[in-house]
């Protein structure tokens, strides 16, 4: 019993912290029209240049909290020179082109920063572990993970649902033109939207430091399951991308911590643990193509 | 093809150069490949085996046998069909007469026929050592101056069986080194394995269901193999889930001085194995450590000793042919002997070309300055031959 709650808070923790790179993702996707592939590159330079600050002001807070706007403008630069030339272009000039700047920013990392990756430690005052239950800890800078997340979650749900900006992001969402016609600053509002995107991508990075360092890459890997994520949520949606990245991530969870015992019921043990890792990959991309059979748009997506 | 090679051309360009070309022939350098992963996440594990390599060079004066020598870089980005492409360009338009390096056994074993099948290059492996190699792939053209995977952790898990250890946690990833590791273990330590995960490779970097189910399991130790920025990743996640300090940790290839600067205080005090160790007592190694520091300001890490090690084994050939390549059975025959100095001690090669040598268990201590460093504490093995070198039809 105290297993399965560790294992479901783990769960959770992936599932935010995924969220936040999601939520970037599809709210350019959905509402700019606009496949970028470096929304992973804005995750590594929100840790990177966490990393900096905090070591300018020698506080993990402080220097968290000041990377915040460093990576929104950062975002707003990165729209204002490369992005808003490919709102125009069809899909396929967007992916060779922000795939282009994945290259860039690996090399300007490379370049400021050097080739070794670097390490954030945990903030001491989050170093110690948290009896869930007596006798069951838990890491309290997970647990910081899973309350930073929520607070996000909860900020941004009520910016898209009872405010003015997050009234014009939703009607960008179902109908960009229309607005556009309606006399709405557009190009300001994408710049905002690709600003907080970033803003969230790095949020997630330099959260996600601590535990595993900070590299060169780091967004890579991670990206093509946020790109999962929207999929499955549909594009546009915050509430599908919460919904989904927190199925998503129980799911990476039982594919670990379950699946080889399961398979070992039935399966030599060697053979059990070689193919667990295998099928645990796969489960996040059936539970995508199950969805989309179902629901062409994703879960919560715009229905035409 | 071959008309056009020798067309008017190139009769013309020989013709300019006249007599005045044959001394230049002479002179011809020797060619060294090298290949490494000099970019992405594991690029600092590159760098510090082409520090290790531009050393030798210096101390070998820039020549072996009385000939220079170059040495082309190759990255192979941590992919296996671009190690096997940045190889095959190597051998095919290059035409090296030996290559170097190879960190990741994955890499080297789909770079490896390409390399060894041509016949004028000999491959020396600086650091991948997979079984398939030790065992029926072995080639007389394949040289090691590393280890077998399965040797490592084979040193690890006999001493923690001497020491008493009643139970273990495995954890590596899943591919073609992460599956020797385990096994290699296995081999050694008789106690019960509590539990064994194979986690995604190279993506995984969230161990916390994992450590989750150690937890649970409660062996006496934990055995794993996380190399490079993988190792950083599972020692923090290791320290900050609670389970330092009540299960002990024990590893093989994750805490190295490449590592330590990311890994800082929480690698003090976790043993591992290895056959190289930068304080170990010969002239070769005291030289090597001391002009590595006196450069760069570090200590090498293995992978770097391992890569001196492969360059001073070429030039030893290379010596004692006095520069002269071309009888490729003698070249063989030269570096069969490997009559150098190595910086982990001499050592003999085995009937697959895999060095026969000893393992020790090394502990994360600060030296004078407060520098981390890793320290021998004690000999687990000594002249170990690999467990496949039986498979290997060569004599």
């Amino acid at each position: 019993m105290d297993y399965l709650l560790l294992q479901m808070l783990n769960g959770v923790q992936l599932g935010l912290l995924m969220f936040l790179l999601a939520a970037g993702l599809t709210l350019t996707f959905g509402i700019m029209d606009l496949v970028n592939l470096a929304h992973g590159s804005l995750y590594m330079m929100g840790a990177y240049i966490a990393w900096t600050l905090i070591g300018w002001t020698d506080s993990f807070v402080l220097g968290a909290i000041l990377a915040l706007p460093a990576t929104f403008l950062l975002g707003i630069a990165v729209e204002a020179v490369v992005m808003r030339r490919l709102y125009a272009r069809d899909h396929l000039d967007q992916v060779l082109a922000t795939f282009g700047l994945i290259l860039f920013f690996n090399e300007l990392v490379r370049v400021i920063w050097g080739p070794a990756g670097k390490s954030i430690a945990v903030p001491q005052f989050l170093s110690h572990t948290v009896d869930i239950l007596p006798g069951v800890p838990y890491p309290a800078y997970r647990f910081a993970i899973i309350a930073v997340g929520a607070v996000v979650a909860v900020l941004l749900a009520w910016l898209v649902a009872r405010t003015r900006v997050g009234m014009l992001i939703r009607a960008g969402a179902s109908n960009r033109r229309m607005i556009g016609a309606l006399g709405i600053n557009i190009e300001l509002l994408f710049s905002l939207v690709f600003g907080l995107g970033a803003v969230f991508a790095a949020l997630a990075g330099l959260m996600a430091a601590p535990l595993t360092s900070v590299k060169i890459g780091m967004g890579d890997d991670i990206l093509i399951l946020a790109f999962v994520i929207i999929v499955i949520g549909g594009i546009g949606s915050i509430k599908g991308a919460f919904v989904a990245a927190m199925v998503v991530g129980q799911i990476d969870i039982v594919g670990r911590a379950f699946l080889p015992d399961f398979l070992k019921t039935f399966m030599s043990s060697a053979a059990a643990s070689s193919a667990a890792p295998a099928i645990s990959q796969v489960l996040v991309y059936v539970l995508m193509a199950g969805v989309l059979v179902w629901r062409p748009t994703g879960l919560f997506g715009q229905r035409n | 093809m071959k008309s056009k090679l020798f067309g008017p051309a190139t009769i013309a360009a020989m013709a300019t150069l006249g007599l005045g070309s044959l001394p230049a022939m002479a002179q011809s350098p020797i060619k060294i490949g090298f290949v490494s992963t000099f970019s992405g996440p594991q690029a600092a594990i590159g760098e510090d085996m082409r520090r290790s390599v531009e050393l030798a060079k210096e101390h070998l004066g820039g020549k072996m046998g009385g000939k220079p020598f170059e040495i082309i870089y190759e990255d192979d980005t941590f992919k296996p069909d671009v190690g096997k492409a940045r190889s095959e360009k190597l051998v095919l338009q290059d035409k090296v007469d030996f290559i170097g390096g190879y960190i990741w056994s994955n890499v080297l074993l789909a770079s490896l026929k390409t390399v060894t099948d041509e016949g004028n290059t000999i491959l020396v492996s600086a650091n991948a050592g997979p079984s398939q190699i030790a065992g029926e792939l072995c080639n007389k053209n394949f040289f090691s101056t590393s280890w077998n995977n399965d040797q490592t952790p084979m040193a690890m898990g006999e001493y923690l069986q001497k020491k008493g250890v009643k139970s273990l946690y495995l954890m590596a990833p899943n591919y073609a080194a992460g599956k020797d590791m385990m096994a290699g273990v296995k081999r050694t330590f008789k106690g019960e394995i509590k539990g064994e995960d194979f986690t995604k490779w190279p993506d995984q970097l969230d161990f916390s269901a994992e450590l989750a189910k150690i937890r649970a399991a409660k062996p006496d130790g934990i055995f794993i193999f996380y190399p490079g920025a993988h190792g950083v990743q599972f020692l923090t996640q290791y320290a900050a889930s609670g389970l330092k300090g009540q299960v002990p940790l024990y590893q093989v290839f994750s805490i190295d001085a490449i590592t330590l600067p990311q890994q800082k205080d929480l690698a003090l005090g976790i043993l591992g194995a290895q056959e190289w160790v930068n304080d170990l007592p010969n002239d070769a190694n005291k030289k090597y450590v001391t002009d590595f520091k006196k450069k760069h300001g570090t200590y090498p890490s293995f992978y770097g000793a391992q890569s001196y090690d492969a360059i001073m084994l070429i030039a030893s050939a290379a010596e004692a042919l006095k520069g002269d390549l071309s009888n490729k059975d003698k070249v063989r025959a030269e570096m069969k002997k490997a009559n150098f100095k190595s910086v982990r001690g001499d050592f003999k090669f085995g009937n697959n070309n895999f060095p026969i040598e000893n393992f020790y268990i090394q502990d994360t201590v600060k030296d004078a300055a407060g520098m981390l460093t890793l320290k021998t504490v004690a000999t687990a093995v000594t002249a170990a031959v690999d467990p496949y070198a039986s498979k290997c039809p060569m004599k």
